[in-house]
């Protein structure tokens, strides 16, 4: 989150106040994203030595004390906008790890950890949806960033389903055409849950979760 | 009483070699007024689970009550008229009549229990407009875009005093915006007191349940536990 550029699109719409940007900050987010007065100042300054933003030449240090954008904040603003994020490498995602680690410690039905983790998320998904349902609907800002929390959280629990199937997959072997040997892996497998017994499953051949 | 009641309820296919286990032991209860959703992978028994809930299939062993009446002991006749009484049905493909139109499509289970036709219309037409489709319901089906048909089939299933809604993969093919609008209309429902059940495998239809209950292999091995109010996620931060 650039509070930086944030400030900057505020000032965009007129000359504003320290604490005034802060209070717009939090507004326009939604108020999910509590951002600290200190903060608000210390990246104002910053803004101001690099000649984005200019303030009051009379205002003394303190919530009085008035700012506005300059050309150059503008242009930087508008760069900005149209910069996708750098989301070509993977995150080291933690969930991502506990469950590549699980697979290889013995004894642990990663089913279960996976299970585990997308009922926390699920449990997470129904909380905004509460807001999203009670108060999102007459606050687009607030509905935009809700809305964008379910759909991570959501393609979270994709790829824990995903990783679901894959495991069981792997666990009853090769797939078979002849659909007598599908129900007889899917006995096998339904045996091997009931007994805690697990297969190997396939070694990974790349290492991921590398940043570049 | 709960609107549902699932005891121990198991379905199998097939004999021998072949015989699959659909549903193994599933207990599930639903209260009036609130929504479970059910999630789990393709194959997992979810819609097996609804058949069975609105006694359109029987189970091979168990139990299940629906508006307190023991679907066992009841006759073809009895459960045909439970259905048209008190169980509504959406499902991924709408399900409407082409040659019906919107209201005639949400008034038809009426009629067919015997409610006189202008006292079914009347309930017809309120079930669409509350909806929001009173300009819609001389429309037919190939008139009306997917989430206005996805309305009027849950128009169709909430008409009357039904007080057990079933939804197979409601959203279907919508957006997520048309898929939200099904999701809230089942939530309101919910609100005047239909117990309904949702199953599903996309976890944002199912966040908008009281309880989601995870299936796995026919059997239930998790569910959510009740969820905390909204203010656990906006809460102040340091900077407040």
């Amino acid at each position: 989150m650039s509070v930086r550029h944030a400030l900057l699109a505020l000032l965009s719409e007129g000359p504003k106040y320290g604490l005034q940007l802060r209070e717009e900050f939090e507004a326009r987010t939604g108020e999910v994203w509590p951002l600290n007065v200190g903060q608000v100042y210390t990246t104002l300054q910053r803004l101001e030595r690099d000649g984005l933003v200019e303030s009051d030449d009379d205002g003394q240090d303190g919530p009085q004390k008035g700012f506005r954008i300059t050309t150059a904040g503008a242009t930087e603003l508008a760069g900005w906008l149209r910069t996708p994020p750098d989301m070509s490498s993977p995150p080291r995602d933690e969930l991502v790890m506990k469950v590549l680690v699980a697979l290889r410690v013995p004894g642990t039905d990663v089913r279960d950890v996976i299970q585990v983790h997308r009922r926390y998320l699920v449990q997470l998904m129904q909380q905004w949806t509460r807001i999203k349902e009670t108060e999102a609907e007459s606050d687009i800002s607030l509905a935009l960033v809700v809305d964008a929390e379910l759909f991570r959280l959501d393609a979270v629990v994709r790829w824990l389903d995903a990783a679901d199937g894959r495991i069981k997959r792997a666990a009853a072997g090769p797939p078979q055409a002849d659909q007598a040997h599908t129900d007889q892996a899917h006995t096998d497998q339904a045996q091997a849950d009931k007994t805690g017994t697990t297969q190997a499953v396939p070694r990974l051949r790349r290492r991921v979760g590398a940043r570049k | 009483m709960s609107t549902l009641e699932m005891r121990r309820v198991s379905r199998t296919y097939g004999r021998g070699a072949a015989e699959v286990h659909a549903l193994c032991d599933i207990d599930l209860s639903v209260d009036a007024g609130t929504m479970v959703a059910v999630m789990g992978p393709s194959g997992s028994g979810k819609s097996t689970l609804l058949t069975i809930a609105g006694s359109l299939e029987d189970p091979s062993t168990g139990e299940v009550r629906v508006c307190g009446q023991e679907l066992s002991t009841l006759s073809r006749n009895a459960k045909a008229r439970l259905r048209r009484r008190s169980i509504g049905y959406v499902f991924q493909d709408f399900n409407l009549l082409p040659g019906l139109t919107a209201a005639e499509n949400v008034t038809l289970p009426l009629e067919l229990d015997g409610v006189p036709a202008r006292k079914a219309r009347a309930a017809g037409l309120e079930a669409l407009d509350e909806l929001g489709l009173t300009d819609r319901a001389a429309s037919f089906p190939d008139q009306l875009s997917g989430g206005e048909r996805q309305r009027v089939a849950i128009a169709r299933a909430v008409v009357g005093d039904r007080q057990l809604l079933l939804a197979d993969e409601p959203s279907g093919a919508l957006d997520s915006v048309n898929g939200e609008g099904v999701m809230r209309l089942i939530h309101a429902a919910c609100k005047r007191g239909v117990a309904a059940v949702v199953v599903t495998h996309d976890a944002q239809l199912a966040s908008w349940a009281d309880r989601v209950v995870f299936l796995r292999d026919g059997r239930v091995t998790d569910q959510t536990v009740p969820v905390p109010g909204p203010e656990s996620l906006l809460t102040p931060g340091p900077g407040q």
